[in-house]
């Protein structure tokens, strides 16, 4: 082979590796918050981000730097976003929606564990979260893996449409490997601009959350066959640059040891091999490179006619609990050494030093040769006498695991059904879905906004409150909906990768408390250009008008200190901060537009009090004569308290109106805040005459 | 005492949760057992909303299964649809015919049968009562009393686990005092509407 064409040896640290992973796949945004031991793959990626074209930014916080991400997927972006183990649990939360909505462009999460801990509050293992949200995780062995796999992980959450997690840990993170490496090709700046497509698939709402879990579970199979084509998992596996062990007994165990295998996942793997190496014995490892979802048959075929087989990985029985189930659920007899045994640790590190005993043991004593626990040596396992049980009940038994079994839900298609068969001559009821109620102010906001800004194609990213329901028609006044406080990181993620477009975030006043800080800090620091409105309300209305820090008073109803808005956001680096009446609307157009028009990071606070906490004041009625049937008020506003009137009596309708009904106001519902009328282009609406 | 089932549907707003609760603290104030289970939340913005009331001695889940609820109030005409595959055959329903148009509808998104609904309803005899609860409501003055005129037409059904006295006492109890006047009228407004219609003597 002609060496000169061979890339040369570059030493790389894993992190390092996991950056050009990232760089060589085609990553476009990268946003992260610094924790041990992930930290240097974002510094590698910010160093050659001009060079590449890459949005790069450290975020205030790992929920913000995730949002960030997701704006620019859903673009079609490559997106990634790294933290470590801790900083998973603060970006919990847009991560279980993401889950559910899913990826446009490839999302990759790198979040990387510390056992031992090193330098952690915590020891938790990021496939057990993985687990808990049902994503994909690879778990790299090496630098040089790790590196392939960021590649197959953009790959695999692009197929998919799944954010998918890279995990590696101190021993994958902070090793340094050589691999034939050369940086790839700089691209021609800049690089083809990206648009968001607007969709309802990106606006969570319970519905579509009911859709999308059917979805998630569904896939996992998917996922579990993808692992398996692309090699992850195996015996051979793609990137195993280990040396081959040589086939030596250890003196006197030549016939156990054909009965015995061993499966490791992630760093632990080198340590079996080197362990094996060093006892000079040949045992036939299958090695886990995507523990979750575990692809369980394949190694349960790999594991026929063995007798016991040891489950070697850091952290958490995450492999050994997964191949527990199957092989219980496929009468599969065999003795399992691991976690649940008692023979491994759960907490600190691995090693081969850690490991040596054990293996010894496994190759020499007892631990494995009964299949039966009253006949054990080692009589501590709990998972070796229930795989005793099972191997008596199934010992005759051809074992079914060439099938992945289909995830089903029998439940959820059989409770739709349920209801119509009844009674069969029932009219279909019309469609209710829950909207803003009548005189609600957010609805004021949102047309204001929609007046001013749609015109430029603006986005408008939604959040968690009563203003949610701006998603439904008419208003239509969410473009994206994902977890409470992401409408403002994410608004600010889509203004670095779409520029000229307007970006408009929503949120309540509680949100901005619970959530909205620290996305409005990040906006600043990262020079975003996005107007933040929050829908100021005056209470938490949607759970039935719990107080917050602006409002004075506590739970218990005592006072408080009052903690204002606008001077938090101002306190948060903005310049542009104005309170608007959105019962003006006239009023709130205007500021809307002067918002808009601001290069930077504007705030508006829209505030006026709920509905649902004041008396209200005259209805309003439409002067049916004036009324020229342009249905503004009812195709565009969208008040419920406004209805179409079908049966109009001749003399009513006027010429040139023909056909089209009149709009009427249901006096038990208005509200009287005489939106309709600033609305109406034709004066036609007023409050009614007190008789 | 075999269970007793109530359904109570409506639109997210008209009061559905709280007729549920004056309707359980009543039943209780009787001496039953009592389970609810209510809509709360997003669902209650001008949503569908649907209420379980159980009265009895042996209890379980919260929920009615399907064809065992022995009354259905419906706050709303079309919602009564939503409600109805929960009705006993023999059950018997209280239907405000008042509809509310959703914005939906005006565009275009969904229909509103008003004719195919009352039609249905007619068809189904003597067991369905059709009452205008809201045009009641709004003669006390405050449309939002709908349910209290419902409740009030509910207690003349015969075979309530309640009695209207327990019903009255039940929502005055529950009520702030500034709003109890205009809800007594409501619950009275109810009561006629209910005997008037013909469909059943007075219960107590």
């Amino acid at each position: 082979m002609n060496r000169l064409a061979e890339p040369p040896r570059r030493l790389l640290m894993g992190n390092e590796a996991i950056a050009w992973g990232a760089i060589e796949a085609g990553v476009r945004v990268v946003a992260a918050y610094p924790g041990t031991p992930s930290t240097e793959v974002t510094e590698n990626i910010l160093q050659h981000a001009a060079d590449y074209g890459i949005y790069a930014e450290w975020s205030v916080n790992e929920k913000v730097a995730l949002e960030t991400a997701i704006a620019a997927s859903w673009t079609g972006d490559r997106a990634m976003a790294c933290m470590k183990q801790v900083g998973l649990n603060v970006a919990s939360d847009p991560l279980m929606t993401l889950t559910y909505l899913g990826v446009k462009g490839g999302l990759v999460l790198i979040v990387a564990d510390d056992p031992g801990p090193h330098s952690s509050q915590t020891e938790q293992d990021t496939r057990l979260f993985a687990r808990f949200a049902k994503l994909p995780v690879l778990d790299p062995a090496t630098p040089a893996e790790a590196r392939e796999m960021v590649k197959a992980a953009f790959q695999l959450s692009e197929d998919l449409q799944v954010p998918v997690i890279v995990r590696p840990t101190t021993r994958t993170a902070h090793v340094c490997q050589d691999m034939p490496f050369s940086p790839p090709p700089k691209p021609a700046l800049p690089l083809p601009p990206v648009r968001f497509e607007r969709d309802p698939g990106w606006v969570i709402l319970p519905a579509l959350s009911a859709k999308r879990h059917r979805r998630l579970n569904a896939i996992q199979d998917e996922v579990r066959r993808w692992f398996l084509q692309r090699r992850l998992n195996g015996i051979t596996p793609t990137w195993d640059e280990g040396e081959s062990v040589s086939p030596t007994a250890l003196a006197g165990c030549a016939n156990k040891a054909k009965d015995l295998a061993i499966v490791a996942g992630g760093v632990a793997y080198n340590y079996v091999q080197e362990g094996l190496d060093t006892l000079g014995v040949s045992i036939p490892v299958y090695k886990v490179g995507a523990p979750v979802p575990l692809p369980a048959a394949p190694i349960l075929d790999f594991l026929r006619g063995k007798t016991s087989v040891l489950i070697v990985e850091e952290q958490e029985p995450v492999i050994e609990e997964q191949l527990t189930v199957e092989a219980y659920r496929t009468g599969f007899a065999l003795s399992i050494i691991g976690k649940h045994s008692g023979h491994l640790p759960r907490e600190g590190e691995f090693s081969t030093d850690l490991l040596l005993p054990l293996l010894r043991r496994f190759v020499t004593d007892s631990i494995h040769c009964n299949r039966s626990p009253a006949h054990s040596a080692s009589a501590a396992s709990i998972a070796q006498a229930a795989q005793g049980r099972s191997a008596d009940a199934a010992a005759s038994t051809e074992p079914a695991i060439t099938t992945i079994p289909a995830a089903s839900n029998k439940s959820a298609a059989t409770s739709e059904t349920a209801n119509s068969a009844v009674t069969p001559a029932l009219p279909s009821p019309p469609l209710r879905t829950p909207i803003l109620c009548a005189g609600c102010p957010h609805r004021n906001s949102f047309y204001a906004f929609i007046q001013a800004a749609r015109s430029r194609d603006a986005l408008f990213t939604g959040d968690i409150g009563c203003y949610t329901l701006g998603a439904m028609p008419p208003l239509g006044a969410a473009d994206t909906i994902v977890c409470m406080g992401a409408s403002v990181a994410m608004a600010a993620g889509f203004s670095h990768i779409e520029p000229d477009r307007p970006h408009i975030a929503f949120l309540g006043d509680s949100t901005f408390f619970h959530s909205g800080i620290p996305p409005l800090i990040n906006a600043v620091y990262q020079q975003a250009r996005m107007t933040l409105v929050v829908l100021d309300n005056r209470t938490t209305a949607m759970t039935g008008h719990q107080p917050h820090p602006g409002l004075g008073r506590k739970g218990t109803g005592e006072t408080a200190p009052t903690i204002d808005i606008a001077a938090v956001a101002r306190g948060c680096g903005v310049e542009w901060v104005r309170t608007v009446d959105p019962y003006d609307i006239p009023a709130t157009i205007a500021a809307a537009r002067e918002a808009l028009d601001y290069p930077g990071v504007s705030v508006i606070i829209a505030r006026r009090d709920c509905v649902n906490l004041v008396r209200r004041s005259t209805p309003y009625r439409i002067d049916a004569e004036a009324c020229r049937r342009c249905g503004l008020c009812l195709r565009k506003f969208g008040c419920p308290a406004l209805y179409e009137v079908k049966d109009t009596g001749g003399e009513a309708g006027d010429k040139g109106q023909m056909g089209k009904p009149a709009v009427a106001i249901a006096r038990e519902k208005c509200f009287g805040c005489g939106a309709c009328a600033q609305v109406c282009p034709w004066k036609a609406i007023s409050p009614e005459v007190e008789s | 005492m075999k269970t007793f089932n109530l359904i109570i549907a409506g639109v997210g707003g008209q009061g559905g949760v709280l007729a549920s609760r004056v309707f359980a603290e009543a039943a209780l104030a009787a001496g039953y057992k009592v389970r609810t289970s209510e809509t709360i939340g997003m669902a209650q913005r001008e949503g569908s909303v649907i209420s379980h009331v159980r009265v009895g001695e042996r209890l379980w889940g919260a929920l009615i299964p399907d064809g065992a609820a022995d009354v259905l109030l419906s706050l709303e005409l079309a919602e009564s649809l939503k409600g109805w595959p929960k009705l006993a055959p023999k059950g018997q329903a209280v239907i405000n015919r008042r509809p509310i148009i959703p914005p939906a509808a005006s565009l275009g998104l969904t229909r509103y049968d008003e004719g195919a609904i009352i039609e249905f309803l007619q068809q189904q005899g003597q067991r369905v009562h059709l009452i205008d609860a809201t045009a009641a409501a709004l003669e006390t003055g405050n449309a939002k009393t709908t349910n209290m005129v419902m409740l009030g037409a509910l207690s003349t059904l015969p075979g309530l686990p309640v009695t209207a006295e327990l019903l009255w006492q039940a929502a005055e109890d529950i009520l702030p005092a500034r709003l109890r006047e205009i809800n007594r009228r409501a619950f009275l407004a109810g009561r006629s509407l209910g005997s008037c219609a013909g469909t059943a003597p007075l219960v107590s």
